[in-house]
């Protein structure tokens, strides 16, 4: 058994792991910290199977942006008289040492990829270059839909916050 | 380190397989819409893993590319959902996807 192979089943039984735990919890910001460690655990797969340019965007855009969409809408829905008292459950170490962990298990198996062996454990490495060849070669057409589907989503978003912004602004105050 | 041994496809594969299952248990199992919605990442996140294995297997790029036109719909779908979510929270104070099961009334 290899190394490569190792690593690889340590991230998915973090993945497992943590995609369990998020969706067993019955707090909405705890199950959001341990969807981020899911994501993590399956960007650090994608390293290893030789997509490094995929693992990037898995952070960048899953564990970032997607993921801070839903921490804010968590935060607003929070708002109220027992913010206090979830703040201070929130804030109790006993909740963050499971994450920690994961967390922990994941950060290490990253430092030992980068520095102990060499670039992409996989036999086949697809740099980001030939992705960006074949993006913008035969796939240009997909790039046309996703950004019409993006602009859908912007529309539809645009639409259904403004109308609870301008409801809030003139009904309570 | 030369040549190492791949990442056999099937056992990727078959990570993919379970988390997509955990993601639709999920689904079916809670009623905080917030919670239907990770779930949803889940599983989208399993079809992501499924083609960047698969692709991986060839040394081809076209599961990337594949993957990020799942990323954009994960996007745009969470985008919608979470307006939704505002909306359902505002007109009947809670997030429980059982009192909304009745769209007029």
């Amino acid at each position: 058994m290899t190394i490569e192979l190792i690593l690889f089943y340590l991230a998915a039984t973090v993945s497992l792991v943590s995609t369990i735990l998020a969706l067993t919890r019955y707090n909405a910001a705890h199950a959001l910290i341990y969807l981020i460690i899911s994501l993590l655990a399956s960007a650090i797969i994608f390293y290893l199977v030789g997509a490094p340019f995929a693992a990037v965007l898995e952070i960048v855009i899953y564990a970032g942006a997607i993921m801070v969409l839903f921490v804010f809408v968590v935060m607003i829905l929070n708002l109220g008289s027992r913010g206090d008292h979830q703040e201070h459950e929130w804030l109790n170490p006993r909740m963050w040492l499971m994450p920690a962990l994961l967390c922990l298990v994941l950060f290490l198996e990253i430092v030992y990829v980068l520095s102990f062996t060499s670039e992409g454990l996989s036999g086949v490495v697809v740099a980001p270059k030939t992705v960006g060849i074949k993006l913008f070669g035969p796939y240009v057409l997909a790039v046309e839909i996703a950004s019409m589907l993006l602009l859908a989503g912007l529309v539809g978003a645009y639409h259904l916050g403004r109308r609870y912004l301008s409801d809030a602004r003139g009904g309570d105050q | 380190m030369t040549e190492a041994v791949m990442v056999p496809m099937e056992h990727g594969l078959a990570l993919a397989a379970i988390l997509f299952s955990i993601g639709l248990i999920g689904v079916m199992v809670r009623r905080n819409i917030i919670l239907i919605l990770m779930s949803i990442e889940v599983m989208l996140n399993a079809c992501g893993l499924a083609f960047i294995v698969a692709g991986a297997r060839w040394g081809a790029a076209d599961g990337q590319i594949m993957f990020m036109i799942i990323l954009t719909i994960a996007a745009a779908e969470v985008s919608v959902g979470l307006g939704l979510l505002l909306q359902v929270h505002r007109r009947l104070r809670t997030i429980d996807i059982d009192s909304a099961s009745r769209l007029q009334g």
